[in-house]
């Protein structure tokens, strides 16, 4: 019974850890299947992160109620947070052609300081720390599943969550059913695997590469206010994103850029993260249990190469821009 | 937009007064195009003519500097491709536009308006009434990465009739197709016709163009020459047009002088990936100063056979003995196992230019002093390469070759086909090999590229370079080589004297046949 308990535990704190990746993962991959290879996820995170808990606490003070109202807040801030992100790599690699890879990296970089800054200008603002009040903190709690989450085994295992693991959940299956199933998502596809291809099927390859990219980078900032809000519980942390960006990018290629299996990958990946702290293996120095997500995913990239299954490689086109009249 | 009016209502297209540049290239001036209902038209010209450029205008890729387009009578602006298949015009492109990892139906049903999700079943069954209606064999579930080149092409085509294209542009759908699939083809066209669709049919192959269309219209450089009826059209007549001075159409066979051996391939056997034999037991020799011409169905064996030689394909048995001279001393030597690289070390002077120009041969995203200077460098020694000789043999390539490009610093992949392959051959030559092969190297290439092509072998032969051509077009090889090795099934079915075998005859042994040793097989 208490290896039982062990292991339920560490599946619970597996996927709180997972929840933050399959968002920010589903993202990502919705913008590589459009053909942009966007490595500022951590970037867009941070943008996120502080967006919400500074659209909480502003949405504490104007309303002078916590709960529900700042919640919503929270989700509209850093989701938009996260579109404008997208939007600024849009503009710079569809419209002006910029290079994708010095693009990604130097959003990455510019909203960790856009995160980091805003915090310290927010702390300041409330007086030493930002902390969002006990209402609010609670709306990013466990949902009160009563009875249920009594339930022995099953409701430990499936009802001691907040909502934004069931969220994320959808939305990975959403994207799933949206990449394979209809008849847009086709479009998707193609614009990341061939542009040209889908061009000359009268595809608008820029309107798709923008919406993937905003809403992926919207999904990135969810991720981030899953950072600041549930993570540190409506606390600023300086290194609230702690490199979950990268760890979601690499996650991508784990899933083999598929949403559905990016629902498990990241349950692992999540599990592989708070390792350390559930079962410790003496001697063994934290930074080593750091490096697993890594080790994994150059595991799966030399599987997957070796494999070759065509369906399960990147967007052909990702990383390239497309111009009509290049050859 | 002088003229708002088109001349007769019974051209389905016009384009008037087209121009069109790229940076300082003039791809089109002032040019000229009709096309009628229920013809097939034949759009001719060199390399680099502007060929491909019209139609990429007509089908939305381009959009021209100036110029007036009416479809139907009606004068219309073509943006983007979607505003061509409402109009329905519909292209196949000379390199497919396909999503590999989708399947046939999928991409033909690719950007269509519809509902929220496709229905697999009544798009599949769509699709094969399409191929009935014409004669086509496709299965609409197959991976485009699983397809041969000419089922991708019927995708592509089908892909068009679905969008309702009634005017089809196929650009140099048949360079890529064996004999056999061209005939299909043309049949299909055939019933298109019928069917009162207007086809613009772009090809090198001049004996295509008389056999399947109504009217040719020629460009040269950019320019409209003319337009005539194919019935009072010939080969030589056409080609004139297109050169714009008369050139003469007899191959060259220079009398091998110095003949003497270089190469000697015994009993060479190689495997393909699934395990069975790709060549099997395969004789023969090469000697200085002579064209070995080899022919064959395509996939019997001629790609293994190139690459084993050029040490890039892993030999199973047999052996390749290369004549070398050491210590005054000649001496064959057996390069089987050795890599490209340990053959230049050796000092084996051998020079390939293979099938897959731009997959093999040459970086396209490089310029030509980058591609050539791939195969220089590493005659010198020091840290620093040196740039300033490789340009010096760009520029001699450029005028010698007549290699048409802006200058020797752009990315090869935006000069047309036809000039790519002579800066390959150009610069394999330059090497001074000793032994020459070259796998299809007039693929693509207009008829007097192709010419040029011919010419710089003939020029290596009489240096006494032994030159191992494999060709396609049965005429040519028939009319170049000194001997001819026909293949088939991997294995050599004979090597016969062309001056004195019937085209009938090498067909058989194509097939894998053997002919009455009288009648000259053997004969050499
Ligand atoms: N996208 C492009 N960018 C730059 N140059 C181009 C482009 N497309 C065509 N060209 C140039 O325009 C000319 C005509 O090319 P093309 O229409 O492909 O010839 P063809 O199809 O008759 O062989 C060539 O000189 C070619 O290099
Ligand atoms: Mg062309």
């Amino acid at each position: 019974m208490k290896v039982l308990n062990v292991i339920i535990n560490l599946i619970n704190a597996a996927v709180l850890a997972g929840t933050p990746l399959l968002l920010a993962t589903s993202g990502e991959i919705l913008t590589e299947k459009s053909g942009n290879l966007n490595l500022g996820v951590e970037g867009q995170m941070y943008m996120g992160a502080i967006a919400g808990l500074a659209g909480a606490w502003f949405a504490e003070q104007w309303f002078g109620t916590g709960g529900m109202i700042p919640l919503i807040i929270a989700v509209i801030f850093s989701f938009i947070m996260g579109c404008i992100s997208g939007l600024i790599y849009s503009v710079l690699t569809v419209t002006l052609r910029a290079n994708q890879n010095v693009t990604g990296l130097t959003l990455a970089i510019f909203g960790t300081g856009f995160g980091k800054f805003f915090g310290e200008v927010l702390g300041h603002k409330a007086g030493g720390f930002v902390a969002v009040g006990q209402e609010t903190k609670a709306m990013f709690g466990n949902i009160n599943f009563g009875k249920l989450t009594e339930t022995p085994f099953i409701g430990t295992l499936f009802f001691r969550y907040n909502w934004l693991v069931y969220f994320a959940l959808i939305i990975a299956v959403i994207m799933g059913w949206y990449l394979n199933k209809t008849r847009s998502g086709l479009s998707l596809r193609a614009v990341g695997e061939s542009p040209g291809t889908a061009d000359s099927a009268g595809i608008n390859v820029t309107r798709y590469k923008y919406g993937a990219t905003i809403i992926g980078g919207g999904l990135c900032g969810l991720a981030g206010m899953y950072m600041s809000m549930v993570n540190q519980k409506g606390i600023w942390v300086t290194d609230c994103v702690s490199g979950y960006g990268w760890l979601a990018i690499a996650l991508v290629i784990f899933s083999t850029w598929s949403p559905l299996r990016a629902i498990y990958s990241s349950i692992i990946f999540g599990g592989l993260t708070v390792m350390y702290m559930r079962i410790p293996i003496p001697g063994l120095p934290t930074a080593i249990y750091m490096m697993f997500p890594y080790i994994a995913t150059i595991i799966v990239l030399i599987l997957t190469s070796i494999k070759q299954i065509k369906e399960h490689a990147q967007p052909a086109s990702t990383g390239l821009n497309y111009y009509r009249e290049e050859r | 937009m002088q003229d708002t009016k088109p001349t007769t209502v019974d051209n389905v297209v016009e384009m008037r007064h087209i121009c069109k540049s790229f940076g300082t290239v003039q791809a089109l001036s002032d040019v000229h195009f009709e096309l009628r209902r229920g013809e097939i038209l034949s759009l001719l010209g060199e390399n680099g003519s502007g060929k491909t450029t019209l139609m990429n205008i007509l089908s939305g890729i381009y959009f021209p500097d100036a110029g007036d387009i009416f479809v139907n009578g009606k004068a219309v602006t073509i943006r983007q491709p979607k505003d061509a298949f409402d109009l329905n015009i519909g292209m196949v492109h000379q390199h497919f536009k396909l999503v590999d990892v989708f399947s046939a139906a999928e991409n033909i049903v690719l950007g269509l308006p519809g509902g929220m999700t496709i229905n697999r079943r009544s798009l599949s069954k769509h699709v094969r009434e399409i191929a009935d209606q014409y004669g086509f064999e496709i299965d609409p579930e197959k991976k485009v990465y699983d397809m041969s080149v000419s089922e991708k092409q019927t995708v592509e085509i089908i892909k068009a009739l679905y969008r309702g294209a009634d005017i089809l542009i196929l650009d140099e759908p048949t360079a890529v197709l064996t004999p056999q699939e061209t005939d299909k083809l043309f049949d299909i066209m055939r019933a298109m016709k019928k069917d009162k669709k207007s086809i613009i049919l772009i090809t090198h192959k001049l004996n295509e163009v008389l056999a399947v269309s109504d009217r040719v219209t020629v460009l040269r450089k950019g320019e409209y020459i003319d337009t005539v009826q194919t019935k009072d059209a010939t080969v030589q007549s056409l080609t004139d047009m297109m050169v714009g001075r008369s050139v003469s159409l007899e191959i060259d066979r220079p009398a091998p002088t110095n003949v003497k051996p270089i190469l000697k391939v015994q009993s060479l056997t190689v495997l393909d990936q699934e395990g069975s034999k790709a060549l099997d037991d395969v004789n023969f020799e090469v000697n200085g100063g002579e064209i070995l011409g080899i022919a064959g169905i395509s996939g019997s064996g001629q790609r293994e056979l190139c690459e084993a030689i050029a040490g890039l394909y892993p030999v199973t048995g047999g052996s390749i003995l290369y004549r070398t001279v050491v210590d005054g001393h000649e001496v064959d030597e057996n390069v089987v196992g050795l890599n490209p690289n340990e053959l230049v070390k050796k000092g084996i002077a051998l020079a390939f230019v293979p099938e897959d120009r731009l997959g093999m041969g040459l970086v396209p995203s490089l310029d030509m002093v980058d591609n050539i200077m791939l195969k220089h460098y590493r005659k010198k020694k020091g840290f620093l390469v040196d740039r300033k000789s490789p340009r010096k043999i760009a520029e001699r390539l450029v005028e010698e070759l007549q290699i048409v490009t802006p200058d020797v610093f752009t990315p090869i992949r935006r000069l047309s086909g036809g000039n790519v392959q002579k800066i390959l051959v150009g610069r394999e030559i330059d090497t001074a090999p000793r032994l020459l092969m070259v796998a299809y190297p007039v693929r693509g290439l207009d008829i007097n590229s192709s010419y040029t092509i011919y010419n710089l072998l003939n020029e290596q032969k009489e240096k006494g370079v032994a030159v191992i051509f494999v060709g396609e077009d049965l005429d040519v090889l028939m009319e170049i080589s000194d001997r001819l090795l026909v293949l088939s099934g991997g294995r050599v079915t004979g090597i016969v004297d062309p001056r004195v075998t019937s085209k009938q005859d090498i067909g058989l042994l194509m097939l894998g046949q053997s002919i009455d040793k009288e009648k000259g097989a053997d004969a050499v």
